[in-house]
C-alpha cells in the first residue's frame, strides 16, 4: 500500500492515526507551497463564480432537478454534459503540455480505486438527490439565495458524513 | 453596458453555465492544485468539529481549508446573484413537469424551490423530517460513501476518464429515477 493510500492505512496502523499522517481525501490539495489565508482568496472567488453560476443557471433549483429525473428537460443533462466535457479537453491540455500550476508544480491526479461503496453511496446519495433536490454544492448556493431550512438539510448532511465515517469499517466497501 | 446586465440577470443556457462549471477544473488544478470536489466540505467540517477520535476525520484538515473556504464562496454566490442579479422574468418549468408534481399536491410553482415544501411550518412536520433531515443525511452519508458527489464524481472524476466515477454518476442516477418515479409518489401520499 502506497503512502497515497494512506487514508485507509490509518485504519490499519493506529500509529498514524495522528495529525501529521500523510492524507489524501477525494478532493486533495496537492500543493507543496504552504499558502496564507489571504492565499485563500483565490478560491473564495472561484467559490462566488461558481455559485453565481449555480443560481443563474437554476441549478440549485429542487423544481430543475426533477425535471431531470422526469426526462422532461435537457437542461441539466446539458449542464453536466458540456461542464464534463470542457473538464476533459482542459485536463488533456494540462496532461498533454504539462502545464503547470501558478507555484510551478506539476498538475497532480489521483486515479480513483473501484470499490463497492461507489455502487451503495452512489444509490444513497441519488435518492438524497432527488428528494432535496440538491447535490452538495447547491446546498451552500441555496442557503446563500435565503432558503434557511436548507440550513436544516446541510447540517444533516453532515451528520450522515459523520455517521458514515462512524460505521466505515463495518459497511462493505 | 446595461443591456449585458439585462442578460445576465436572465436565466443562464446549459451551454453557457456547463462550460463555465467545466472551467472550474482546470483553474483549481493551476491555480493551487487542488481537485474539485465538494462532498469532501463536509468530511473537513466533522473532522474539524466532531473528530471524537474516529480514525475517517482524523487528518490535517488544515491543509483542506481551501475546499471550506472554495464553499463559503458558493455560499456568497449565491447570495449575490439573488440580490443583485435575480432573474426579472417568472420562473419557466416545464409544462409536464408542472403537471406532475401537481398531482402530488404542489401549487406554487413561481419560484426555484416548491414554497409548498421549503417552508418553516413544513420543516417542523414529518413531511419536513423526510424532505431535509432524511434526504440531507441520505446525501451527506451516500456521498461519502461513494467518495464523491456530483462534482468530484460527475464532473472531476469523468473529465480525469475515472471508471469509478462514471460507475458512481450511474449509481447518482439509478438512485434519483429510483426516487423520482417509485418512492416520491408514496412519500406525496402521506401527507
Amino acid at each position: 500500500m502506497t503512502m497515497k493510500n494512506s487514508q485507509n492505512t490509518a485504519v490499519l496502523d493506529p500509529a498514524l492515526a495522528n495529525d501529521e499522517q500523510p492524507f489524501v481525501c477525494e478532493a486533495p490539495n496537492d500543493m507543496k507551497k504552504s499558502e496564507s489565508w489571504a492565499d485563500n482568496i483565490k478560491y473564495l472567488i472561484v467559490g462566488v463564480l461558481f455559485g453565481i453560476v449555480f443560481v443563474k443557471a437554476e441549478i440549485i433549483s429542487w423544481f430543475r432537478i426533477q425535471e431531470m429525473f422526469r426526462l422532461q428537460s435537457f437542461h441539466m443533462y446539458g449542464v453536466i454534459g458540456s461542464a464534463v466535457v470542457v473538464g476533459l479537453i482542459s485536463v488533456q491540455l494540462i496532461k498533454r503540455f504539462n502545464i503547470k500550476t501558478l507555484a510551478g508544480e506539476t498538475v497532480e491526479f489521483h486515479p480513483k480505486k473501484f470499490q463497492k461503496g461507489q455502487v451503495y453511496g452512489g444509490l444513497i446519495f441519488g435518492l438524497g438527490w432527488a428528494i432535496t433536490g440538491a447535490c452538495p454544492g447547491p446546498l451552500f448556493a441555496q442557503i446563500g439565495s435565503g432558503y434557511m431550512v436548507v440550513i436544516v438539510t446541510l447540517l444533516s448532511a453532515i451528520a450522515g458524513t459523520w455517521t458514515y465515517g462512524y460505521f466505515r469499517d463495518r459497511l462493505p466497501n | 453596458m446595461e443591456q449585458l446586465f439585462e442578460i445576465i440577470r436572465k436565466p443562464w443556457p446549459w451551454y453557457v453555465a456547463g462550460p463555465l462549471i467545466g472551467l472550474t477544473v482546470p483553474t483549481l488544478l493551476l491555480i493551487g492544485n487542488k481537485s474539485f470536489g465538494i462532498s469532501s466540505s463536509l468530511r473537513h467540517v466533522c473532522a474539524a468539529c466532531l473528530p471524537a477520535n474516529i480514525p475517517f476525520f482524523k487528518y490535517n484538515w488544515k491543509n483542506e481549508i481551501w475546499n471550506l473556504v472554495f464553499v463559503l464562496g458558493v455560499f456568497f454566490g449565491g447570495m449575490i446573484a439573488t440580490l443583485f442579479l435575480a432573474n426579472p422574468d417568472t420562473f419557466q418549468l416545464s409544462e409536464s413537469t408542472i403537471a406532475d408534481l401537481s398531482a402530488f399536491g404542489i401549487t406554487d410553482f413561481s419560484g426555484l424551490m416548491p414554497a409548498d415544501l421549503f417552508s418553516t411550518e413544513v420543516l417542523f412536520s414529518a413531511k419536513g423530517f423526510i424532505f431535509f433531515v432524511l434526504g440531507g443525511f441520505m446525501v451527506g452519508f451516500g456521498t461519502r460513501y461513494a467518495g464523491g458527489c456530483t462534482s468530484g464524481h460527475a464532473i472531476m472524476g469523468l473529465s480525469t476518464l475515472q471508471l469509478p466515477s462514471l460507475i458512481a454518476t450511474c449509481c447518482f442516477m439509478v438512485g434519483g429515477f429510483a426516487m423520482t418515479h417509485l418512492i416520491l409518489p408514496y412519500i406525496f401520499k402521506l401527507f
